[in-house]
């Protein structure tokens, strides 16, 4: 028993020594646990949250683009959109098939929606079909209960509702590209189903128009699927753009133009320089981009002659032809080498050297002043004037009228044309400027190239008083209107530029001026003008002796129509540059066709009446559903 | 305590053993339980299913197997200390022995209604065994080296087994535990100074000729979490994010973000203590830490009524062993240790835990029942 006492005493002293280890141990993990939880609570805190909450982006809705009157010209629509989450869903093929009894897929969206499933991580929602009509909304929404996985989610989508009539003015919109992720970091973009204008104002006021994308803060779990949504910032509505343009003028111009194979025309405002119409036939129905259009439709306007995508108005390059006959007569009388009484001779040709150069009126005009020449579209007289000035001058009045350089217009297909000079000719031919060549540009010919958007700005600054104008299409973006400056006077002298409109009056108002078939008749308002006719191929010898006829040859090789025109004739207040292209002679087709917009213009009278000021809140919060 | 040496008969009718079933313990064990189901039940999200349900069925049952154990005679636990060993001993060679065959590395036996872990009860039988062989050593001759030898291969055997699993964690306990009974037992202290100095150098021959490469890795991710953030050291960031993110007062019962939104891996299981931390912050931690305590020291305090030997080193050893768990499992979620893939008893998912703590209460308890019982050297 004793021996067993001395057992039992180490036994004790030992268990002791055992229940204080216990005792010393779980006092170090409670100081640790202090350590954690207390001591360091709030740096783990952060660290949880960061594990927890996700920030998603909410797509804004894209601004309204309205016309002057405040007609919608660009909108958006729900797009109610078929998602399915693949994991939710057994067998891809069993599913398409379950869901073919609700809407019809075609075998290249059934190949397009496995490539989808296939590129993303399960739990992502992919898109099966958008723009689904409401009444299989209502179908697949009462039938929800059997299609695990399937989720409708509402979205946006652009619409035009006047497609082809406004198409070139606004562009469109398409699927975001890599350009455009090159030229901005903003998350925004990389949002499925987003889009981003890619041509016209969708373009130039893309950045306007797009909004600002809204946050929502949601909490995820380990594999990053939302549990619960925490906390939402609303999108902000892309800003609203009300254009110059008035739609019932637009309209009439687009329908005008389509009488041809291949036109465009603009109207302007010959004061403040505003553009109420600016055509581009063909044109494209722009909603097709929005929605996504088949490969064999995206070929067939690609290949198109006729260059349906091709915004004609601003991106067409044409030589001017004898519409620049007011520039070269500009210059001759700035420089006093004429006067209003100067007389020239036309034979019918002029001769430089061994060159002949004809005039297009075979047997010639006989004895000319300035205003006969402009009003009859007299070569020779022109010639004349410009182997005495040279091309310098020409060339220096011509980019003070806005030909030759761009305009700082709103779209930015704006192309610059080319006024040669000397200088030029050296630069990018290599060759030096002979005075043949002087003689050709004096009639708008050779290397020279103009947009039908100069010449209109460039009749405008003839006609308004010699005010410098540029062209312009928006009266306001979201919050920020167009200040109302008046444009700067050029230093040219009145008495000149009314010689030069007495030359365009004529040519629309006499009997002999060579538009005198398109005058407005019973308006009681007339306009004034200048033809133009624009040689595509030279031409031979032989056409000239056999008197070539234009409707013979292919439409590619005839000449370009062009028409310049103004109203009212004694205070201008509209001008309207017309290019018919191969429409064989000015006075032939682009005449009538700018009378008729002129005539219009002139009832309409968009001028006389203020644009629409738009809805001041525009800019309120809104937000298209999130993708 | 008037029954205090009336019981020192050989035969006590059932209902003097129910009075003297210690009810402290008992209730101890009921919220330690209670704890585990609530955290089972946050676990899954607010639901009994998956894991709640089957745990509160394991614990009723386990805990009639318990009282059962208590209330059975001590020298009957006494003659089954070498069995159970013997039987524990040729379990993990069946389970060996399965592996080998080719169905793959187990720990486990599937018996249908429990996937049985050998090496769990072979803690148990282990802490058995020693106790009968110290119970019945003469004490002069406990300070011999000569009689350590047979314990130290009683040790020795399953420690191997284990380690063949391969199960470090497992095989360290059976090594920490026994190591406590000879502690107990009176062994010379001068030894166990010799043994850790060994124990110290032997770590490197360990690291090349013992460990597999797994459990290098987990060693060596300890010493240095952010060596791979979202590979092995992930368990201990995300477990520490949840219980420091926890606070004083904790997110709230179901509010634990980490475990919720699965951040928190093995939370039913091995990281309970994590989730538990996180809903119930430092308050409920500590709270839980010191019931834990309480269920160890209980098992001392009984320990040291124990008149028997085998008794007294039978309570002492459990009490032991349920200590090394909870401190492994606490110091490992807390990212003192590396991870091992020890359970937290009575609270983490699982069968052959839950059996394992309750049948070593179990015993605790009988020794407490049959506290002034005396046993023969030899019971057989």
């Amino acid at each position: 028993m004793e021996k067993q006492n001395d057992k039992y005493k180490t036994f004790s002293r030992r268990a002791i020594l055992i229940g204080g280890g216990q005792l010393l141990l779980m006092g170090g993990l409670t100081a640790r646990l202090a350590q954690l939880q207390i001591a360091k609570a709030d740096q783990y805190k952060v660290l949880s949250d960061r594990n927890r909450i996700d920030l998603r982006l909410l797509p804004p809705s894209r601004g309204i683009i309205y016309d002057r009157r405040g007609i919608i010209l660009a909108r958006n629509e729900q797009n109610f959109r078929l998602l399915m989450t693949a994991e939710q869903v057994k067998d891809i093929d069993s599913f398409i098939s379950q869901l073919g009894q609700h809407i019809i897929l075609s075998d290249e969206e059934v190949t397009q929606l496995k490539e989808r499933i296939a590129a993303v991580p399960p739990f992502i929602p992919v898109e099966v079909k958008d723009r689904l009509d409401w009444e299989t909304v209502s179908k697949i929404e009462v039938n929800l209960p059997d299609l695990p996985g399937v989720q409708i989610d509402v979205g946006e989508y652009r619409v035009y509702p006047y497609k082809d009539e406004v198409a070139h003015v606004l562009g469109y919109v398409s699927a975001v590209s890599k350009e455009d992720l090159r030229r901005s970091g903003e998350q925004l973009l990389r949002l499925p189903g987003m889009k981003t204008g890619k041509v016209g104002i969708e373009r130039a006021y893309e950045k306007n128009l797009r909004g600002r994308a809204g946050t929502k803060k949601i909490e995820v779990n380990v594999s990053g699927r939302e549990v619960r949504e925490l906390e939402r910032l609303k999108a902000l509505r892309g800003d609203a753009v009300i254009l110059t343009i008035d739609h019932p003028l637009q309209k009439l111009v687009q329908e005008q133009l389509a009488q041809h194979k291949s036109a465009s025309s603009i109207v302007m405002d010959a004061h403040s320089g505003a553009i109420y119409a600016l055509g581009s036939h063909p044109s494209y129905d722009n909603n097709l981009f929005s929605s996504g259009m088949s490969a064999q439709t995206w070929q067939s306007l690609l290949s198109d002659p006729t260059f349906p995508l091709t915004n004609k108005a601003v991106a067409g390059q044409y030589p001017p032809g004898s519409t620049f006959k007011m520039i070269t007569a500009l210059a001759g009388l700035e420089a006093g080498e004429i006067n209003e009484r100067t007389k020239v001779s036309c034979p019918g040709h002029y001769d430089l050297g061994s060159d002949r150069f004809h005039c297009w009126k075979r047997g010639g005009h006989g004895s000319m002043d300035l205003v006969e020449a402009l009003s009859q579209s007299c070569d020779v007289y022109f010639y004349d004037l410009a182997t005495k000035i040279g091309i310098d001058k020409i060339y220096e009045t011509a980019i003070r009228f806005g030909l030759g350089e761009k305009l700082d217009f709103d779209l930015r297909e704006e192309r610059p044309g080319l006024i040669p000079n000397a200088r030029w000719k050296l630069g990018h031919i290599g060759r030096s400027w002979k005075k043949g060549e002087t003689v050709v540009a004096s009639i708008g010919q050779g290397y020279m190239q103009t947009t039908p958007l100069q010449l209109a700005t460039m009749c405008a600054r003839l006609v308004n008083g010699g005010k410098a104008v540029r062209p312009w299409l928006t009266h306001r973006v979201g919050p920020f209107y167009r200040p109302t400056v008046e444009p700067d006077r050029m230093d040219v002298s009145t008495t000149h530029l009314a010689l030069i409109k007495r030359g365009m009056d004529r040519a629309v108002n006499h009997q002999q001026g060579t538009a005198y078939g398109s005058r407005l008749q019973d308006l009681g308002v007339d306009m004034g003008g200048k033809t133009g006719t624009a040689q595509v191929r030279r031409i031979t010898q032989r056409q000239r002796e056999e008197g070539i006829d234009q409707e013979a040859m292919a439409w590619r090789s005839r000449h370009h129509a062009l028409f310049l025109g103004y109203a009212p004739l004694d205070n201008p207040r509209y001008v309207c540059a017309t290019v018919v292209e191969h429409g064989i002679g000015g006075s032939r087709t682009a005449a009538p066709l700018t009378r008729e917009i002129i005539k219009k213009t002139l009832q309409l009278d968009p001028a006389s009446k203020a644009p629409y000021v738009g809805d001041l809140e525009s800019a309120k919060e809104t937000e298209a559903q999130p993708i | 305590m008037r029954s205090a040496f009336s019981l020192s008969q050989d035969k006590m009718s059932l209902w003097e053993k129910l009075q003297q079933l210690n009810l402290g313990l008992l209730f101890l064990i009921l919220i330690t339980g209670g704890i585990g189901i609530a955290a089972l039940y946050s676990a899954a999200g607010g639901n009994m299913d998956p894991w709640a349900e089957r745990q509160l069925v394991r614990f009723i049952f386990t805990f009639f197997i318990m009282t059962a154990i208590a209330l059975i005679d001590i020298s009957w636990w006494q003659k089954l200390a070498y069995p159970a060993y013997i039987g524990g001993l040729l379990l993990l060679m069946a389970v060996e022995i399965m592996g080998l065959v080719g169905m793959g590395a187990q720990r486990w036996i599937n018996l249908g209604f429990i996937q049985l872990q050998p090496s769990e009860l072979m803690k148990i039988a282990v802490i058995m065994v020693l106790a009968q062989y110290f119970h019945a050593l003469p004490n002069e001759k406990t300070k011999k080296l000569s009689s350590l030898i047979f314990p130290a291969l009683l040790i020795g055997l399953p420690v191997a087994l284990v380690m063949m699993q391969p199960d470090l964690g497992t095989a360290l306990m059976i090594l920490f535990g026994g190591a406590a009974m000879f502690l107990m037992a009176g062994v010379s202290l001068w030894l166990f100074v010799a043994l850790i100095v060994l124990a110290v150098a032997s770590i490197p021959l360990a690291w090349y000729l013992l460990l597999h490469d797994y459990q290098k890795e987990r060693v060596l991710t300890f010493l240095n979490p952010e060596r791979d953030p979202l590979g092995a050291g992930y368990h201990i960031t995300q477990s520490k994010i949840a219980l420091g993110s926890g606070g004083v007062e904790g997110k709230g019962f179901l509010n634990g973000s980490q475990s919720r939104l699965n951040f928190l891996p093995e939370k039913q299981t091995d990281f309970i203590f994590t989730l538990w931390a996180e809903e119930w912050g430092f308050l409920g931690s500590i709270g839980l830490l010191f019931i834990l305590f309480l269920l160890m020291i209980y098992g001392v305090f009984i320990a040291l009524r124990s008149y028997s030997a085998f008794g007294r080193l039978l309570a002492a050893g459990l009490s032991v062993n349920f200590s090394l768990y909870v401190m492994i499992n606490v110091a490992m979620v807390m990212g003192l240790i590396p991870v091992v893939g020890v359970p937290l008893p009575l609270i983490s998912y699982g069968g052959t835990a839950m059996l394992a703590a309750m049948v070593s209460f179990g015993l605790i308890m009988s020794a407490n029942i049959h506290r002034n019982k005396k046993l023969p050297r030899f019971p057989y």
